[in-house]
């Protein structure tokens, strides 16, 4: 997919549109493209760098509805001191775009499956396209499942909308938290027991993931545990990022560049390389 | 034909006179002459005026960790191996300004860096260098993008290169496949021989630009003894290698001995100081800086070498991936030697030797490599 | 209501039981019941049933003077709860909430430790499968520590 800028190295500023609060440290931020493209063109999985004036880049997944092409959709964490300045963004700020950037989940090629989407913490944006997708197509899959784990209910994203899926007959969602107060009547546990307690056939089973590591690495083990094949797994995997276009050299995990090999991967093609020690 | 196909004419010689032509004639059409140059107690790069600006009887002493100039008394022009700088500087600049962005009254603009684009003559170059820099066309032109900076320059750069008949203690071409003789990817290719009174540049060309700049100067058909002479000056270059590097299996130094304990031994030396990195032809890891002025008005984006033996080089919210020296040594030798292959389908190094020579601790690669390659067993377990 | 072997069986921690221990298990049996909201024990109350959850929802909570209820884990269908009668002190360590409307099956710890202590056979069954839990748990709950969602992760 060809960036929409011509030149990658170079950000299109675009204005803030909508800036929706989620939770205390996380936020949805809306652009309409403007300038170049009056459309923005974007495969579930990929990024853009985001550039806050004056203050540095990120490379941020999106995590809008790729049918829609009139509006750009990021929704930040703010772990550091870009994502925290991006916070204090409002409708009309301009926010630097470049992208999008990198391979996405490889949902069209999944036609005929059960797709069992796998989110952690902040990893339920860059999947959030995938289950617009598949909502959009449903008759083209089988069974449809997301679970999603957060550390406590205060955090999780979406809440709406996901209760909004929770109703619908042809998608099961199952959310789980670290630990919760009193009053909460969700499930409390880590994500991976969400998956032991799946009904779902391993052969026919795709399964994306997305979220810290450490959680992908236990979930893959469950899923393993259930039989489904290493071939069967995606993965979205981060690092850090300087160009977003496979030139720094920032990204590389061993001999794959995560903005330009990934950040999707099949995970049998990078196990022997996720989770070794300071690669 | 000649060694590189072309339908040129057979090899030609020229002389000293000639060569001042041909730099003369770079300069006319408007290349930068570059080449290398005294300064600094070292031969380095830089502008060349005339051929007196090129280190005229000088010769070069390299072994790990170890630098400096003789003199030779045979006033020879490339009588040298190589010095700190590689071609990069100017291909892939050490800082390039990518783009300014200024508040304005619509919002917030960009001015793209609308540079011209240096022409370059690189005088001088080597064979080893040659194979840098067509390593270094594959890793700015794969995938979706290609970097500008890196090839619009080597687009329009010229490349007189010379080959080598005197290595240096730490060079490895013959075993990266690298030299001492340039096969392909130059203009003019010189072999210097300075024999019994007479001191002539045996010349080929490599290309239909380097053919004709041949034709503009005065110069003669290469007689057979002098290129049986120059053939036996390469071959005699060639049994001079001062290392050697057995590439069969250097994929396995990332793979298999991934937990080698060799490199918890060599991090004890290293001191994660970078200087492999920035001497080296084919490094071409940057960062990206953005900053702005006190007044908020205008921002930059800057673009700097960077290397992985920066301790910030793999941070990540929360800390570094690669936090220890082993671990970045293993990932320099690792991706030079290994991983770059499956990356761009050639290995990154080319035998330079550089690395080996400025390293303030002496660290070999050559030596690393065949260390890491042989079988260990492991502590503890039985034959 | 007299429980049967098949309806154990069905259960994961039941799986691959020697029949006659099966026999033992549904004869020793009886239901327990649970509606919504109601405590199903509390932290230090003596220990001494237990619980398999046939059905429903069950909140593992620690009770915190400063922030209430904290619910550590919740347990459902197939899962056992709790497992302090097995050892002393024989107190319960936490406190157990209905979530939803649930449904278990329920033996007397007592009883249970006493046929251990007599049948060997059984007390290996009994244990062995329960290891498997509490290993299960203890992974589970080291992931919980770890905080993976956190800033630092």
């Amino acid at each position: 997919m060809k960036a929409i800028n011509k030149e990658p190295m170079a950000s299109v500023f675009h204005p803030v549109e909508r800036f929706i609060p989620e939770t205390h440290d996380t936020f949805t931020l809306e652009f309409r493209p403007k300038n170049n493209s009056a459309e923005f063109h974007f495969r579930p999985g990929q990024f853009n760098m985001l550039y806050m004036y004056g203050v540095g880049e990120v490379p941020i997944s999106i995590s809008g509805d790729p049918a829609n092409s009139a509006k750009i959709v990021h929704t930040v964490r703010a772990y550091g001191s870009v994502t925290s300045r991006m916070m204090t963004l409002k409708k009309g700020d301009p926010l630097g775009v470049r992208g999008p950037f990198g391979r996405g989940w490889p949902i069209e090629t999944l036609s005929g499956h059960d797709i069992l989407l796998c989110a952690g913490g902040i990893g339920v944006a860059p999947l959030r396209p995938v289950l617009y997708y598949i909502l959009a197509h449903r008759e083209k899959f089988g069974q449809a499942i997301l679970i999603y784990g957060e550390r406590t209910p205060g955090d999780l994203i979406y809440r709406e909308q996901i209760e909004k899926w929770r109703g619908r007959f042809d998608l099961e969602v199952n959310v789980t938290v670290d630990s919760a107060r009193e009053g909460w009547h969700g499930n409390v546990g880590v994500v991976t027991t969400l998956i032991s307690r799946l009904q779902c056939d391993p052969a026919n089973t795709f399964a994306m993931l997305c979220g810290p590591e450490i959680m992908m690495y236990y979930t893959i083990k469950e899923l393993k545990n259930r039989g489904l094949p290493d071939n069967h797994i995606h993965i979205s995997m981060e690092r850090n990022m300087k160009c977003g276009i496979g030139f720094c050299g920032h990204c590389q995990v061993g001999p794959k560049f995560v903005c330009k090999d990934g950040p999707v991967f099949l995970y049998s093609q990078v196990e022997h390389l996720f989770r070794k020690q300071e690669i | 034909m000649s060694k590189t196909g072309l339908h040129v004419a057979d090899k030609r010689v020229i002389e000293k006179k000639g060569l001042e032509q041909i730099l003369n004639l770079l300069q006319f059409e408007g290349y930068q002459t570059i080449g290398p140059i005294v300064r600094d107690k070292a031969i380095v790069l830089g502008e060349l005026g005339s051929i007196t600006d090129l280190p005229i009887g000088w010769t070069d002493f390299q072994e790990a960790g170890t630098y400096r100039l003789e003199r030779n008394k045979r006033d020879t022009f490339f009588e040298y191996a190589l010095g700190p700088h590689s071609w990069k500087k100017y291909l892939h600049p050490p800082r390039v300004l990518l783009w300014q962005a200024r508040r304005s009254d619509t919002g917030l603009e960009i001015d793209e860096q609308k540079q011209k684009v240096p022409k370059y003559a690189f005088i001088g170059i080597r064979p080893c260098e040659l194979s840098a820099l067509a390593i270094l066309d594959n890793v700015f032109s794969s995938g979706d993008f290609f970097d500008p900076t890196y090839t619009l320059r080597r687009k329009q750069a010229f490349l007189m290169a010379v080959n080598c008949a005197r290595p240096g203690r730490t060079c490895f071409c013959v075993s990266m496949n690298t030299g001492p003789a340039a096969t392909s990817g130059f203009d003019i290719v010189l072999t210097e021989v300075k024999v019994q009174g007479s001191h002539i540049f045996v010349a080929e060309a490599g290309s239909a630009g380097g053919e004709k700049m041949l034709t503009k100067v005065k110069s003669r058909k290469a007689g057979e003894k002098e290129i049986k002479f120059e053939q036996r000056m390469l071959q005699r270059a060639r049994m001079q290698m001062g290392r050697s590097l057995d590439t069969s299996n250097l994929r396995s130094i990332f793979f298999e001995k991934f937990e080698h304990p060799r490199w918890n031994q060599t991090a004890k030396k290293c001191l994660a100081c970078g200087n492999c990195t920035i001497v080296c032809p084919t490094c071409f890891c940057h960062s990206i800086e953005d900053s702005n002025s006190l007044s908020g008005d205008r921002a930059e984006r800057w673009r700097r070498w960077d290397s992985c033996f920066a301790q910030d080089f793999s941070y990540m919210h929360g800390g570094m991936i690669r936090a220890s020296v082993a671990s970045r040594y293993r990932q320099w030798l690792g991706h030079k030697l290994a991983t770059w292959a499956d990356q761009f389908g050639t290995i990154g190094c080319v035998g330079c030797g550089r690395c080996i020579t400025w390293c303030p601790v002496g660290i070999d690669i050559s030596h690393e490599a065949s260390a890491i390659l042989q079988e260990i067993k492991p502590p503890g377990h039985n034959a | 209501m007299k429980i049967s072997e098949s309806e154990l069986a069905g259960h994961p921690f039941f799986e691959d039981l020697d029949p006659e221990l099966l026999k033992f298990f549904s004869a020793s049996a009886a239901h327990a019941n649970y509606p919504a909201e109601q405590m199903i024990y509390r932290e230090g109350h003596e220990a001494n049933q237990f619980l398999l959850i046939r059905q429903g929802k069950v909140a593992v909570e620690l009770f915190s003077a400063g922030r209430g209820g904290l619910v550590i884990q919740t347990v459902g269908a197939g899962d056992i709860l709790g497992w302090s009668w097995l050892f002393p002190p024989y107190r319960r360590r936490f406190d157990a909430r209905a979530l939803q409307d649930t449904a278990a099956f329920a033996w007397d710890g007592i009883f249970l430790r006493q046929e251990a202590e007599a049948n060997h056979r059984l007390g290996y069954e009994l244990l062995k499968r329960f290891s498997k839990i509490v290993v299960e748990r203890l992974q589970a709950t080291r992931l919980q520590l770890l905080d993976v969602y956190g800033k630092h992760a």
